[in-house]
């Protein structure tokens, strides 16, 4: 089992799996988001019961919090094996004649996909955290709407959103479909795949900017 | 045709290298790639000047053994070729090439242009084989059922001649498609079936040792291999060596 473990097709696993895992949570947080655009109510519902529900707050959210940290982890640890496979670099090498900017720079994707998240949780979790633990001010079930607009209130903020967002697309238009054949899956729906995990790479991304942009200009 | 080349010169395993501009002139559009090689290298004799190292054998595409980065890419800029296949109609009058050995930790280059590729050797022994009872009791081949479909693909994994562009362009120096290649070659037949298991996880381990480095699925082997060889295959030896890891 430690072989298996060691072994560099097991880290293959181990970045699909956990980019899996992410990729259905992005659906989720989409989904919810987008409620802010047509209910305010609603919004503060699903927020509140996301905020509040044992399960989701103490096992799921852990969870989450594990497979982002283990996914970058993995992607570090695999890009440093990687250059130490390269040896010499070449003195001519041209990489866009066989292969796409996005798979070749999944690193440099990551690396800003990294910055948001970090900004992501200055800007939400961690006031969030602060609210409830820290300060433990009494819950208030329609805070969240009125969080979430007020945040959306500088060009600044939204602008790197959007920015974010691009990077988000890049690195799920190689990831994505890259991720069932890491898994050993490519037959004759690997077309399909290709085709709907680049329709989710675009649309995603997309979503989150409209609703980043939505806020910011109805404020 | 008159070029200009860039040439990587490295004297031995120790030497640092670098890369080194030669004319060459009068070079004809129907010469194959290693052939203006040679006349560069017999210029560079009559000059009392070393020859360019580089390796080559067979000269049409089967042996595997000239491995050349051409203009930043394995075996130059046309697809299903190998570098003695590449002709000097696909370059102009007064172009500037560059040549660069298969670039890779676990490919250490010897002199020139030619590089160490035993990394491919050892990994084949690790389990690219089948064991044959040759004592005379050896079932006819023929005589067991295998699926056309089956046998094609076996076949196309088999024209893998182990030439290492796979792993001179991966950017991650990954090896994952000749190990694929050999790991399906017999996956896909019923007589490779008995050692199926020891196969891809010795093969996987040794590429491993190697230190070639993991496949992030960019693909660029896929298009660049001389053969056409498939990332099919590498799905197809993800799932063997699940399959025999559990």
């Amino acid at each position: 089992m430690s072989e298996f473990l060691s072994s560099s097709l097991a880290r293959k696993y181990a970045m699909a799996l956990s980019a899996f895992f992410l990729i259905f949570f992005l659906l989720m947080h989409v989904i919810i988001n987008l409620l802010s655009i047509f209910s305010e109510d609603a919004f503060n519902i699903a927020s509140h019961f996301m905020g509040t529900n044992p399960l989701i707050q103490f096992a799921m959210q852990p969870v989450l919090i594990f497979g982002v940290i283990f996914h970058f982890v993995m992607g570090f640890i695999l890009e440093l094996k990687n250059k130490k496979a390269q040896g010499v670099k070449y003195f001519k090498d041209n990489g866009a004649a066989n292969s796409t900017w996005m798979s070749r720079n999944m690193l440099y994707s990551g690396l800003a996909i990294l910055a948001f998240i970090v900004l992501h949780l200055i800007d939400f979790w961690i006031p969030e955290l602060k609210y409830k633990y820290i300060d433990v001010l009494p819950e208030d079930p329609n805070r969240y709407f009125y969080e979430l607009q007020h945040k959306f209130i500088s060009p600044v903020r939204v602008a790197a959103y959007v920015i974010a967002f691009i990077f988000l697309a890049l690195h799920l238009l190689h990831g994505f479909q890259s991720a069932f054949q890491s898994m050993g899956i490519n037959n004759k729906y690997t077309k399909s795949i290709k085709k709907i995990a680049k329709i989710y790479a675009i649309i995603i991304p997309l979503l989150f900017s409209m609703i980043a942009l939505f806020h910011y200009f109805n404020q | 045709m008159n070029l200009t080349l860039k040439i990587w010169r490295q004297k031995g395993p120790n030497d640092k290298g670098q890369m080194v501009d030669y004319k060459v002139t009068d070079i004809s559009e129907h010469m194959s790639f290693l052939e203006m090689i040679d006349v560069l290298n017999e210029q560079l004799v009559e000059k009392d000047k070393e020859p360019v190292a580089f390796d080559h054998d067979c000269r049409e595409g089967i042996c595997g053994m000239c491995s050349m980065y051409i203009n930043g890419e394995a075996h130059g800029p046309d697809r299903g070729i190998t570098t003695c296949q590449l002709h000097m109609r696909s370059f102009k009058n007064g172009d500037t090439i560059t040549i660069e050995p298969f670039r890779a930790a676990s490919f250490p280059v010897i002199k020139d242009l030619v590089v160490d590729r035993m990394a491919f050797e050892r990994i084949q022994q690790a389990g690219g084989f089948i064991s044959v009872n040759t004592s005379g009791n050896t079932q006819d081949a023929n005589a067991i059922p295998i699926s056309k479909h089956a046998a094609d693909q076996a076949m196309d994994a088999a024209t893998c001649i182990g030439c290492g562009a796979c792993v001179a362009t991966c950017k991650n120096s990954s090896a994952m498609l000749f190990v694929a290649a050999k790991v399906s070659q017999y996956a896909l037949l019923p007589q490779g079936q008995v050692e199926a298991t020891d196969r891809v996880l010795n093969m996987v381990k040794q590429m491993d040792d190697e230190g070639f480095g993991n496949c992030t699925n960019t693909a660029a082997c896929e298009v660049e291999c001389p053969k056409g060889i498939s990332l099919e295959n590498i799905a197809r030896m993800n799932r063997e060596f699940l399959k025999a890891s559990l």
